[in-house]
């Protein structure tokens, strides 16, 4: 059932020299789920991400989309077939507006970006769907306002309208509350749920509690390999998880308190 | 705060201020063009000519360093690859006409450009600019063996000719509006550029790479177009110089010369468009008023001076400080 899984990869192995970063990952993202792929701090998460978006080369292994090997293809192939990414830090164009940043998303499947000679009123035409997509996150505002001037939550509200611009069918979200208050990770979860309507979303995230909330599915890493899979109570329940999270028997419940 | 807001009221007051911008800018060009105009009746054509090609070369250097985040230490090799080119065809072949000559030597650089990018795209920050720093020191040393380029005596006697044959450019007055002329095509080309659909991926590739990258653009196919246009405009500058003071020398194609044309981007204000202008302007008469006096010696010390304050002290350069100033005061 290649239909089932957007996104399959298998035997997925990144080696640094002499050191083992990703070791034989078989990860199935169902379509339709929010997926999550947690572990502790270096289990290679983003490393992962990294593979899948061809930031780096895969030393082994191959990466299914929609059922097609798409291993042999580059970054910004990939982003054009529809999987597209955020990262850890937020990703923005500080010097552009709020509206621009959006626009150059969208720009992409203009076919115009290499016009030189053309006058930028021609860009205009796409303001509309970027003020709709603004409005979606909250920011139309701010549409005018130079990005770099806004504030961490809203950034990353924009950096997540930028992606969705893409119309991405798979969301790749490194951390996306990493660095919030409390009220930022409300908002966020929520854009999220919003945002995975009709796509699927795989995400790295450390707040356990968002995990729970949002995910249909869990995928543990533990230095670079699967630990184990499933829906949050089983994966919350696992010894094995308990261990590399503490070292100790306590529950990830515990641990998010 | 609050308030619900139209989304096409602020669309309307966007593309309002907008043309605002377009018309304040405008004006400030259009001055500026006057003062061009007049200009040769105050100073010396030859001298001003000297300023233009300079001013042409920082902005083509510019669209890389301040539009893309490319710092190429390079660029003389395009200089004197369209400067070579222009000068040898114009010597050897009395039938062309001057026009020709000087886009032959566009097109040379523009080659010699392409070769450059092909290799060095792929390395960013300094490795970038260590291997043009390198390529630049071959077509150095190219020119210093080749036959044609007269080595270490440099080419000398380069005919000014005859513009499309008719207009005769040994008068210094034609010759001025001709390289003023050439100076405003490669400005507004750069203009528009950079405001152009294209300029906007170049706008996000030197702000955040990455970024552009999972957006989906292709980023090396981006760069290696800025690099080319780049070139082409910097031997296009080579090439008006060559037949402005009718002789091509080493020079030009030095390092000095790739140095000389960061500080003078740099000193004007990057990511601006005047900003190059002003700053060769500074730079070719302070080299000029100090070869006059008594510190004729200290002309590179002082200038490594004046680098260092302005990385230090005001890192916008001249144009981005006063940018940054109205924009406090009057904004």
């Amino acid at each position: 059932m290649s239909d089932q899984f957007v996104l399959e990869t298998r035997g997925l192995v990144k080696e640094f020299k002499g050191f083992v970063a990703v070791d034989d990952v078989n990860l199935k993202v169902q379509r339709g789920h929010i997926h999550a792929l947690i572990g502790p701090n270096g289990a290679g998460k983003t490393t992962v991400f990294n593979l899948l978006t061809k930031f780096l080369q895969p030393t082994h292994g191959k990466i299914l989309f929609n059922g097609k090997d798409i291993t042999a293809l580059k970054s910004a192939a990939i982003a054009r077939k529809g999987v597209v990414r955020s990262f850890q830090i937020s990703a923005v164009f500080p010097h552009m507006t709020a509206l621009e940043n959006i626009r150059v998303a969208l720009q992409s499947f203009q076919g115009n970006s290499f016009q030189f000679w053309k006058s930028g009123a021609s860009l205009n035409k796409l303001n509309e769907r970027c003020m709709e997509l603004l409005d979606a996150v909250g920011l139309t505002e701010f549409a005018n306002t130079t990005t770099v001037e806004l504030a961490y939550g809203r950034k990353r509200a924009l950096e997540l309208a930028t992606t969705l611009a893409m119309e991405p069918e798979l969301l790749l979200l490194d951390e996306p509350t990493q660095g919030m208050g409390r009220e930022d990770v409300d908002r966020v979860v929520h854009l999220v749920r919003k945002a995975a309507e009709g796509r699927t979303v795989l995400m790295v995230e450390h707040n356990l509690s968002v995990v729970s909330t949002l995910c249909d599915r869990i995928t543990v890493l533990a230095q670079g390999a699967v630990l184990t899979e499933g829906g949050y109570q089983e994966v919350s329940e696992d010894p094995r998880v308990r261990e590399v999270y503490m070292g100790s028997a306590k529950t990830t419940q515990e641990a998010v308190e | 705060m609050g308030n619900p807001v139209d989304p096409g009221d602020i669309q309307k007051s966007m593309i309002k201020d907008e043309k605002a911008d377009k018309r304040r800018k405008n004006i400030l060009n259009l001055v500026l063009l006057a003062l061009l105009l007049v200009a040769p009746a105050v100073i010396y054509p030859v001298f001003l000519m000297k300023i233009l090609c300079f001013a042409l070369f920082a902005v083509a250097f510019n669209l890389l360093l301040g539009f893309t985040g490319l710092l190429s230490f390079g660029h003389a090799a395009f200089l004197a690859a369209g400067g070579y080119t222009t000068g040898y065809l114009l010597s050897t072949y009395s039938g062309l006409t001057t026009e020709m000559g000087i886009i032959a030597g566009t097109l040379a650089a523009t080659v010699l450009g392409a070769l450059f990018a092909v290799v060095a795209i792929r390395r960013q920050g300094i490795y970038f600019a260590m291997i043009t720093l390198a390529l630049a020191q071959l077509v150095y040393f190219g020119f210093v063996q080749a036959p044609f380029t007269g080595g270490e005596d440099g080419m000398h006697g380069v005919p000014r000719g005859h513009l499309f044959g008719i207009i005769d450019l040994e008068n210094n007055l034609a010759m001025y509006y001709f390289v003023l002329a050439v100076f405003l095509g490669g400005y507004l080309l750069v203009q528009r550029v950079v405001g152009s659909p294209y300029g906007q991926v170049l706008k996000a590739i030197k702000q955040n790479e990455p970024r552009a990258v999972s957006l989906g653009y292709n980023v090396n196919q981006y760069k290696v177009l800025a690099f080319v246009m780049s070139a082409g405009l910097a031997g296009l500058a080579g090439s008006v110089k060559t037949v402005v003071f009718q002789l091509a020398s080493l020079n030009d194609a030095h390092w000095h010369m790739s140095g000389e044309v960061i500080l003078m981007t740099l000193l004007g204000g990057t990511g601006t468009l005047l900003g190059p202008v002003f700053g060769a302007t500074f730079v070719v008469n302070l080299e000029y008023q100090l070869s006059q006096g008594p510190l004729g010696d200290w002309v590179d010390p002082i200038l490594g001076g004046i680098f260092v304050l302005t990385v230090i002290a005001f890192q916008s350069g001249i144009v981005g400080e006063v940018q940054k100033f109205v924009k406090k005061n009057l904004g």
